[in-house]
C-alpha cells in the first residue's frame, strides 16, 4: 500500500492529488508504526504528517499553483541514479540482522541498560518520555532550538518585516500583497 | 467559508475536545504515548482548524499573533531555564535530580513535566505562527475554483 | 555468495528492502520533478521511510511498546522494544516538520519573485536575466559577454 501511494504520487500531475496523497502516506506509515511498536512516533507521524504539514502544503499551494508542467527531462539519468543508489543500500543490507532478532547488536548492550537504569533513575512508565527528556535532555533541547529558528526563519520569509522594507525603497509594489 | 453550516457547527464541537485532548497528551506523556510536541501540534490544530473554517481575523481574536510570537520564545526559555535553575542548585545543566535531593526521582518526574511544557508551548507557538504567515498572504486562488 | 539467501534471510530482510524501494521513489522524485512542490513531497516520502528503517531495527519479535506498568512493578518475563530509535526519530520528525515549513516558506517567495515555481521556468528567467545583465555591462567588464 505504502509503495502504491508513493508511485502514484510519481505518475500524479494534479499537485493538489499529489498532497493529500502525501497525507495518505503519513497516515499508513503512522500505521506501520505502531505494528512496529513504536507508538509515540506513530502518534507524532499522524500529527504531524497527515495534519500539520498537510495544511501546510495546501496553503502554500493556494499561494501558487496547482498544476505540474510536464517534465521536460528525460527519466534515463534520474533513474540510473535511483537504481545504482538502490543497489548500494541493498548490498548494505545484507550484513544487517534478521528483522526482530532479539541478540542484534543494537540490543545487546545500549539498550538493555537503558530499560534497566530507567527504572529507578527516572521512574517514568513512558520509556520513551523518559529518554527524551532526561537523558537526552541536550538533544530535545537542540530540537526545540530548531523549531525556534524555523519559526522564527518563516516568519523573516512571510511577514511583513519585508514589506516595510519595501515601503522605504517603493519599489516593486507587485510584493505588497502580504499583510502579515 | 460563509456557508458551510455543518462544518460550522461540528468545528465548533470539536475545538473544546481538541484542546482538552492537547492538554491530556501534555501531562499525561510520562504514563502513556504522547508529550510536549505531539501535545503542542495538536493545540495548534485546534487554533488552525478554527481558522480554516471560520476566518484568520476570528481565530486571531482569541489568539493575537503578539501572544503567539511571545509564546514561541517563552517555550525556548521555560526549557533553556530549567537547565539553569539545576545548575544555581549545585547539580549539572538539566539534571533534574536537583529539585528533590532527597528522592531524585520526584525530582525528574517534575523536570520532565516542566520540560515537556517548554516544549508544548514552543511548538503550539511556532505552528500556529507559521499557519497565519501563510494565511496571512492573499490566495492567487480563488475558492470557487477548488 | 549466493548460499546464505536462506528463506529466513529473505524474510527477516524483506523490511528493510521495503523501505530500499520507497526511499528510492522518494529520491526518484526529489531528482526527476521539476516542480518544487512534488521536489518537497519526494523528500517526504524519502524522510519517512528512514524512519521507518530505523523504527524496524528496535523491533523485537514478540515484543510490546516501552512502556512500563503504571505502578512500576516491570514483570521482567515481557520484553519491550528498544526504545532508542523511537527517541531518535521522534526527534528527527519535529526537525522534518520544522524544515519543511522553511522550504514551503520559501517556495512561496521564490513564487512571488519568479512566479512560477517549476525548477527549469526559475533557471530560463535567472539565464534571461543574466544574459541580459551580461549584454548591459559586458563591455566595461572587458568584453566577456
Amino acid at each position: 500500500m505504502l509503495v502504491i501511494t508513493a508511485l502514484t504520487v510519481v505518475r500524479t500531475a494534479s499537485l493538489f492529488a499529489v498532497v493529500m496523497l502525501s497525507g495518505v502516506f503519513s497516515l499508513l506509515s503512522a500505521l506501520l508504526l505502531v505494528t512496529l511498536d513504536a507508538v509515540d512516533v506513530a502518534f507524532t507521524e499522524a500529527a504531524v504528517g497527515a495534519g500539520i504539514s498537510t495544511v501546510l502544503m495546501l496553503s502554500t499551494l493556494a499561494l501558487t499553483s496547482r498544476h505540474e508542467r510536464p517534465s521536460k527531462l528525460s527519466p534515463v539519468v534520474p533513474l540510473f541514479v535511483v537504481l545504482v543508489t538502490g543497489a548500494a543500500l541493498f548490498y548494505g543490507t545484507l550484513d544487517m540482522p534478521n528483522f526482530g532478532s532479539a541478540d542484534a547488536p543494537a540490543m545487546l548492550h545500549v539498550y538493555p541498560e537503558y530499560m534497566e537504569r530507567s527504572q529507578h533513575e527516572i521512574g517514568v512508565p513512558n520509556v520513551v518520555t523518559g529518554i527524551l527528556a532526561s537523558y537526552r535532555g541536550y538533544d530535545t533541547l537542540g530540537e526545540t532550538a530548531v523549531v525556534f529558528t524555523a519559526g522564527v526563519g518563516v516568519l523573516m520569509l512571510l511577514s511583513g518585516l519585508r514589506r516595510r522594507r519595501e515601503d522605504d525603497e517603493d519599489d516593486d509594489g507587485e510584493n505588497q500583497r502580504g499583510s502579515g | 467559508m460563509h456557508h458551510h453550516l455543518i462544518l460550522r457547527v461540528v468545528t465548533k464541537l470539536l475545538v473544546g475536545t481538541i484542546i482538552l485532548y492537547a492538554l491530556y497528551v501534555q501531562f499525561h506523556g510520562d504514563y502513556s504515548p504522547g508529550g510536549g510536541f505531539q501535545a503542542g501540534v495538536i493545540m495548534a490544530v485546534a487554533f488552525i482548524l478554527y481558522g480554516v473554517v471560520f476566518s484568520l481575523a476570528s481565530v486571531q481574536q482569541v489568539f493575537p499573533p503578539w501572544l503567539v510570537h511571545k509564546l514561541v520564545a517563552l517555550g525556548v526559555l521555560i526549557y533553556a531555564g530549567t537547565g539553569v535553575v539545576s545548575l544555581f542548585l549545585g547539580y549539572n545543566y538539566l539534571d533534574y535530580g536537583a529539585f528533590t535531593p532527597h528522592h531524585p526521582e520526584h525530582g525528574q518526574h517534575y523536570g520532565i513535566l516542566v520540560v515537556e511544557l517548554g516544549v508544548g508551548v514552543t511548538v503550539t507557538g511556532v505552528m500556529v505562527a507559521i499557519y497565519y504567515a501563510f494565511a496571512g498572504r492573499t490566495p492567487v486562488i480563488s475558492d470557487e475554483e477548488w | 555468495m549466493f548460499e546464505e539467501f536462506t528463506w529466513e534471510f529473505i524474510v527477516g530482510h524483506l523490511n528493510y528492502w521495503l523501505f530500499i524501494v520507497l526511499m528510492m521513489t522518494g529520491l526518484y522524485i526529489v531528482v526527476a520533478r521539476s516542480n518544487l512542490v512534488k521536489k518537497l513531497v519526494g523528500l517526504n516520502i524519502f524522510q519517512v521511510s528512514v524512519f521507518m528503517l530505523y523504527i524496524s531495527m528496535g523491533k523485537i519479535t514478540g515484543g510490546t511498546a516501552p512502556i512500563f506498568p503504571t505502578d512500576m512493578k516491570v514483570d521482567p518475563g515481557v520484553t519491550y522494544s528498544n526504545p532508542l530509535p523511537h527517541v531518535l526519530i521522534l526527534t528527527a520528525i519535529v526537525v522534518g516538520i520544522a524544515t519543511t515549513s522553511l522550504a514551503l516558506a520559501l517556495i512561496v517567495r521564490i513564487r512571488e519573485e519568479y512566479n512560477t515555481i517549476d525548477e527549469a521556468g526559475i533557471l530560463e528567467i535567472e539565464s534571461t536575466i543574466c544574459r541580459a545583465e551580461n549584454q548591459l555591462h559586458g563591455e566595461a567588464m572587458g568584453g566577456r559577454a
